[in-house]
């Protein structure tokens, strides 16, 4: 995997201030000293404010940097966007269908789509693998897996 | 003699069926993931983590240390064949196994690979069963303000040696400094960062964030499409495996180099198993008669590596079981789990705990055993996991982490959380922010915190607390670390290093 350059810089590290800003602005919020010691506000304002100064040192130093930003290949980006799409969207379905239905529908989205393998190998790849899912850990081991309100 | 009585009573416990059936399911499993490349010791061992909260303690810790160790004995074989690091551990294996196995010499490749790590191994077991105890006993004298400042002291360490940004690396830290704060302030019961859901008052799981940024941004990271590699082939027969009498004398010096270097690097926070073998690859080359054969093939390239990245274990599992600090992504997973199952890592843990310190000393011995004979023989069936397609594997490890977050909390927003972790454990690979300082920030936030507001409480808010010997020490240490990339020279190597590291 290619790692994003100077682009990516500047936009996480102003994701980063905003997060050490909202950090501080909570911190403010809570006692920073209490009558037995530091309070609860205490250790974020630090952290806090430590994160807001470095991800602007990093966004102004990626800001000044003269080299050219590396080119982001979109292809590649969206192939991992689409999968974890796709990973989101079986979790989410699970609370209808639950894990068994729900993991085989995403084994059949990982093997056909991303990796596009014929469809015939990609159901038995999503039935084998769900049902090896369900004997070993279900059946096996016990464990409760995500239940849908439909199965 | 309380070493020798711990030892007997630790093979005592090693020796039940049931923790030699955990020790050969931890190592067999630990090699077969360091054989695959893309999948590590700290993405299998969170995966797994919550399936053996059913198991008896020991024999899970058993079996989670076997796949930590093992791992580094089957990441040579990708290495060599491959010429693509199982594990980070094995890059500088590549260098001179690769070569050995393009001139017809992978047999003894691997076959040295597997007797060094066997070596150093053992070597790192010896030294973590002679140094812990006097260790915890050292320790005990350390109380909230000399906990801090070691706290700060490991993580400075993992700062430095994380990335090539030392920036990236103290956000990433301080992210997880921040998620470890989610939750109930166990001081004043104020929530914090909670976003008004009473799910987050009890925390952010570990476990989640940990499968979240490893498992599942590993995943994701292998979806961009990359060019299978081809595979060398694998001698066949024992004979064809074992290095010659001339091989072993070559490599008498890589055996002591790679077991001491190995272990002592092991100790400091931070460094890590690749760190320690590129460093004793570098004496190595430094030292021999032959120093031009080096990336053409020397098998002592080869033999200082894999011995000083196995011996690295042992060192590592020193402040992990006696400070109760861990120096990696994967001790901090292991500390995790010790905490999750009752346990106090930390001084008194030996003295509380002799059934698990020596249970454990006593698999590594068995471990290792078992893993030089998984190595020699069998090392071919292990080469033909590298066939299985990727598209097989990536579900497999989607719903091996769905199950193991499901099992933590039984919990839809749990998985919720899983699929936001995977996402920033992609963008941070992506963005080249590291995730060990990330994961030892979540693991050692709440107790940094806990000790900085204890030591504070002790003296009424005076900062001078720190100032005492130990912690001064231990402060300055860290503002040292911390300064090394303002220092031209000193930067240099450490970037020259990490560089290395990532080729």
């Amino acid at each position: 995997m290619r790692p994003l350059a100077r682009g990516g810089d500047f936009w996480s590290g102003l994701a980063l201030a905003a997060l050490g800003a909202y950090i501080v602005a909570q911190a403010r919020g809570w006692d920073y000293t209490t009558p037995d010691g530091p309070g609860p506000g205490f250790f974020p304002m630090w952290y806090g404010s430590l994160m807001v100064a470095l991800a602007l040192a990093l966004v102004v130093r990626s800001a000044l940097a003269r080299t050219e930003h590396a080119k982001v290949r979109w292809h590649e980006v969206g192939r991992a966007v689409a999968c974890w799409g796709a990973f989101a969207g079986a979790i989410a379905l699970m609370n209808v269908v639950g894990f068994t239905v729900g993991f085989a529908l995403l084994t059949w989205f990982l093997v056909a789509v991303m990796a596009r393998r014929p469809q015939r190998e990609a159901i038995v790849v999503a039935v084998a693998g769900a049902a090896l899912f369900y004997g070993v850990f279900a059946w096996l081991l016990e464990l409760s897996l995500p239940k849908g309100f439909l199965f | 003699m309380d070493i020798l009585a711990g030892l007997m009573q630790g093979f005592q416990v090693a020796t039940t069926p049931t923790a030699l059936g955990m020790c050969m399911l931890g190592v067999v499993l630990g090699t077969v993931i360091g054989v695959l490349p893309g999948l590590g010791p700290p993405a299998t061992i969170a995966m797994l983590l919550p399936l053996t909260m059913k198991l008896e303690p020991t024999g899970a810790m058993i079996m989670l240390a076997g796949i930590y160790y093992g791992a580094k004995y089957g990441g040579s074989t990708t290495s060599i064949l491959l010429n693509v690091p199982g594990e980070s551990s094995s890059v500088v294996t590549c260098i001179d196994g690769y070569q050995m196995a393009r001139k017809g010499r992978a047999g003894p490749a691997l076959g040295m690979a597997a007797i060094a790590s066997f070596i150093a191994g053992t070597f790192g077991v010896v030294a973590l069963m002679l140094i812990a105890p006097m260790l915890a006993r050292v320790s005990l004298a350390f109380s909230s303000p000399e906990y801090f400042a070691l706290m700060v002291m490991g993580l400075a360490m993992v700062v430095l040696l994380a990335g090539n940004s030392l920036v990236k690396a103290l956000l990433a830290m301080l992210v997880g400094l921040w998620v470890s704060g989610i939750g109930t302030d166990l001081f004043t019961a104020t929530s914090r960062f909670t976003f008004g859901t009473v799910q987050l008052l009890g925390g952010v799981d570990f476990v989640v964030v940990a499968i979240g940024l490893f498992a599942l941004g590993e995943v994701l990271g292998n979806m961009e499409p990359a060019d299978p590699p081809k595979m060398l082939p694998v001698p066949k027969g024992l004979r064809n495996l074992l290095p010659t009498w001339q091989d072993m004398k070559r490599c008498r010096f890589a055996f002591v180099n790679g077991s001491v270097i190995g272990f002592l690097i092991g100790v400091l926070p931070g460094a890590g198993a690749t760190i320690a073998s590129f460093i004793s690859y570098g004496i190595e080359k430094a030292v021999s008669r032959h120093p031009e054969e080096f990336g053409h093939g020397a098998i002592e390239g080869v033999a200082a590596p894999e011995g000083s990245n196995n011996a690295e274990t042992g060192g590592a599992l020193v402040p992990l079981l006696t400070l109760g600090i861990p120096g990696s992504s994967t001790t901090a997973i292991l500390l995790a789990a010790l905490i999750l199952w009752g346990f106090k890592p930390g001084p008194l843990f030996i003295q509380d705990s002799p059934q698990l310190f020596w249970g454990l000393v006593a698999s590594m011995y068995i471990g290792n055993v078992v893993l030089l004979i998984l190595n020699l023989p069998l090392v071919a069936v292990f080469a033909q996991l590298l066939r299985v397609p990727a598209h097989i594997l990536n579900p497999l490890i989607l719903g091996v982490s769905v199950v193991g977050v499901y099992a933590s909390g039984s919990s839809m927003f749990q998985l919720g959380l899983l699929a936001l972790f995977g996402l920033v454990g992609y963008l941070m690979r992506k963005l080249d922010y590291p995730c060990a300082p990330m994961v030892l920030g979540l693991v050692l936030g709440d107790p940094m915190e806990r000790a900085l507001r204890q030591s504070l409480m002790m003296s009424q808010g005076s900062l001078a607390i720190l100032l005492r010997p130990i912690p001064l020490t231990l402060l300055v240490v860290a503002a040292a670390l911390l300064a090394v990339p303002l220092f031209r020279k000193s930067n240099a190597l450490r970037v020259q290093m990490l560089d290395r590291e990532e080729a």
